[in-house]
């Protein structure tokens, strides 16, 4: 039995790696992918061009406007002489804000008053918008204190002590990142298991392979384990750039992490066989990965949190692998959590894996026609 | 003579007979026209519900350590939130053990001294603890908290009489969409992607197919031309993305309200631009490829994963490094996201409508000139 399951993995791999271009694309793209999408991959802000519309005399507008100089996230791209100006600089995309100091800006606050300054964004990224927003609020507020302190003005009563735990500069790249590793091992096992079946069927090459003595069960695990081994491979190189080359701390352990890897694939080579087994032609294989692998990826909570989402789609998203593995790759990374935090983020990837495995292996003999 | 210069023109009879052969072939294996019409609709459905970065109802864990009218009305800030959704824990190492186990988002929390240094002449200090695993929404439910901070301290300020006037007080506004709903540019960028996608899907594996079938050996005896075999593809498949492009915007205004703005003729200009070059892109994977096994491979790799990363969809190309801002204009999708946000939101902003139209047009000559390029009629 073992005889026969490792001849019909080294037959799979014998058909993945012989055509060079296949062999190319299992290669490169991952790693070329890992770097770029890395870098590209943020939420946070900087060199938001900023244009200013100053009609203040005073002095209090210039140190504002110094501040948001001296600032790495906003870049001042231009002033400007007339409310008629801003209409086009904002449309056009010059600048994401324009900042409005109103006539009497440094005498209103002058005189013991609020000076009003307006803050006018583009909305049509209401992220990067809102992003923005919060960055201007914070330099006005770092001002207003300052200020304040140094006239004399009544301190707020309270005040807030914010800390944030994991990821105390809240970088998003260490959000995102890790969230590449499941995304890039993912995409890699389906390229090898989606197909797999499919291009055997149209070629006709699996009804011999039904004729054989192989059972079923040997022949799943033998189209299951090329996609095993590549997706660890490729996921252990994707986990080694995001701790050598990004620096993102793991601050949990390898073995919690791997498990996590381990059950994962289980579920995406369950589900791209069972894809595969589904199929007549490798075109509806092809449609079947891409059915599968945009909603896993936009629906995962890889950029935009499930918790956003409606109770529905929340529900949906229960029976999406990524999910849960995109928590524990995180969790392990930035919190170091162990089993005990985790395990209910294994036991659904292992059903999912099981169900997947056992419809493919049941639809091997079944779809003979 | 003639039959000289025919041997470079294109014959419409031959080209429409290429056409009748090739829609022939897409009503046969409904697969094309699931991709085409139903993906496109079932996609913007459930990304168009499921996608969306504006937090609500934010579970958010407040610890009150000394009750007393001082605290509960900071406390009532968050109660009152349609941001939050408020959870008591009677202390914060309760409070902590929930933000690891991802049950709550943050923590809010006053000490027992609160009451009395707020009297005193110091800052009573109000502990905030956000979890960062996710930077981006730990942000914004920072933002929101300290908006809700704000409101206490000028409500506070005015109840005890406190003269509390801040040096600068910011008042914004965010054009195009003032209710700041995510959705609304998150829609219009998906359809970006979709029709990434749809195009790809749709003529990735075409060509390679007639190769590996042996159709396209037939076809070389034939007096058909490289370029009729070409337009005899992309006629009839780029009818088809359009067809599942037109209801894509239907759903989008229909479905999710998204408002637009500017002029459907543009929109449908931008459009064919963009599927061209969608379909030219699925093309020359299927030539390059040569089996369909690696033309699928290949079309999972190029075309979703760059217009979901790099078209500026969620993810803001400014914010980029600089080489990486290079490499996303190789992204078609990075300039139909952009032409369809501000036509969506904005409306004719025509000097960036043109500027990305060019860059679309510019895309769809390089790849056809590729395709013409790398496909000739003859056995390898």
């Amino acid at each position: 039995m073992l005889r026969r399951i490792l001849a019909l993995t080294i037959k799979e791999f014998i058909g993945i790696l012989k055509n060079k271009k296949s062999r190319m694309v299992l290669i490169l793209p991952p790693i070329a992918q890992i770097i770029v999408f890395g870098y590209a991959a943020t939420f946070d802000l900087k060199d938001v061009p900023v244009a200013i519309y100053n009609e203040d005399q005073g002095q209090i507008s210039r140190d504002v406007i110094a501040r948001f100089r001296g600032s790495r996230v906003f870049k001042i791209i231009g002033t400007m002489e007339s409310d008629g100006q801003i209409a086009p600089v904002i449309n056009l995309k010059k600048a994401l804000i324009v900042l409005h100091f109103h006539r009497d800006f440094s005498r209103d606050i002058l005189r013991g008053g609020s000076g009003n300054l307006q803050v006018i964004l583009d909305g049509r990224n209401s992220n990067t918008a809102l992003l923005a927003l919060n960055y201007v609020h914070t330099i006005i507020a770092d001002f207003n204190k300052a200020w304040a302190a140094e006239n004399g003005r009544g301190r707020p009563p309270a005040r807030l002590v914010v800390r944030s735990w994991f990821n105390r500069m809240l970088d998003s790249h260490w959000f995102i990142i890790p969230g590449i590793v499941a995304l890039l091992t993912i995409v890699v096992t389906l390229e090898v298991t989606a197909l797999s079946v499919a291009k055997e069927r149209e070629a006709g090459t699996f009804d011999q392979l039904l004729v054989t003595p192989m059972t079923p069960f040997e022949i799943l695990v033998g189209k299951s384990l090329p996609g095993l081994i590549i997706g660890l491979i490729e996921g252990s190189f994707i986990i080694f750039v995001t701790c050598f080359w990004f620096d993102i701390p793991l601050r949990g352990s390898l073995l919690v992490l791997y498990s996590g890897l381990f059950t994962f694939l289980l579920s995406a080579i369950g589900i791209g066989l069972m894809i595969s087994s589904i199929s007549l032609t490798q075109q509806q294989g092809l449609m079947g990965a891409f059915m599968f692998l945009v909603p896993a990826v936009v629906l995962s909570g890889f950029a935009t949190p499930i918790a956003n989402m409606p109770k529905l789609v929340q529900d949906f998203t229960l029976l999406n692998p990524m999910r849960y593995i995109l928590v524990i790759v995180r969790s392990v990374f930035l919190q170091g959590a162990g089993f005990e935090l985790l395990w209910t983020q294994y036991v659904p990837m292992a059903i999912i894996g099981i169900v997947t495995l056992a419809i493919a292996g049941f639809l091997f003999k079944r779809r003979l026609y | 003579m003639t039959s000289l210069r025919n041997e470079s023109s294109l014959s419409m009879m031959r080209l429409k007979g290429l056409i009748r052969k090739e829609v022939k072939q897409i009503i046969r294996d409904p697969s094309s026209i699931g991709i085409a019409f139903f993906l496109p609709v079932i996609l913007l459905i459930i990304f168009g519900y499921g996608v969306s970065l504006d937090a609500e109802h934010v579970p958010l864990g407040l610890v009150v350590e000394h009750p007393g009218p001082e605290a509960n009305g900071f406390m009532a800030g968050f109660q009152d939130s349609e941001y939050f959704e408020p959870i008591l824990y009677h202390s914060v190492q309760e409070a902590e053990k929930a933000l690891i186990e991802r049950k709550i988002m943050g923590i809010v929390w006053t000490r027992s001294d609160f009451a009395r240094t707020l009297l005193s002449s110091s800052e009573a200090p109000i502990g905030v603890i956000v979890n960062g695993v996710d930077a981006n929404q730990a942000r914004i439910v920072e933002g929101y908290i300290t908006g809700v901070w704000m409101k206490w301290l000028v409500s506070y300020a005015r109840s005890h009489g406190l003269a509390l006037k801040v040096p600068i007080r910011v008042k914004h506004r965010i054009w195009f969409n003032s209710a700041v709903r995510s959705r609304n540019f998150l829609v219009p960028g998906l359809i970006a992607v979709i029709m990434t996608l749809i195009g790809g899907m749709l003529t990735s594996m075409v060509v390679a197919r007639e190769w590996e079938r042996g159709t396209m050996e037939a076809l070389l005896v034939t007096p058909v031309r490289v370029k009729e075999i070409i337009l005899g593809k992309v006629i009839p498949y780029f009818f088809l993305g359009m067809g599942g492009m037109v209801l894509s915007v239907f759903i989008a205004i229909v479905v999710f309200h998204v408002p637009f703005r500017g002029s459907y003729l543009a929109l449908g200009f931008a459009s064919s631009l963009f599927m061209l070059t969608a379909i030219a892109l699925g093309l020359i994977i299927s030539t390059a490829a040569g089996s369909q096994f690696v033309a699928g491979q290949i079309a999972i790799v190029i075309t979703f994963l760059p217009a979901f990363m790099l078209s500026g969809f969620v993810f803001d190309i400014n914010s980029m490094p600089y080489p990486i801002q290079i490499i996303t204009h190789i992204v078609a999708a990075r300039y139909f996201v952009s032409i369809l946000q501000s036509l969506f939101l904005a409306g004719n902003i025509w000097p960036i409508y043109i500027v990305n139209c060019l860059w679309l047009a510019g895309m769809a000559l390089v790849f056809f000139r590729i395709i013409r390029k790398k496909s000739h009629k003859r056995l390898v």
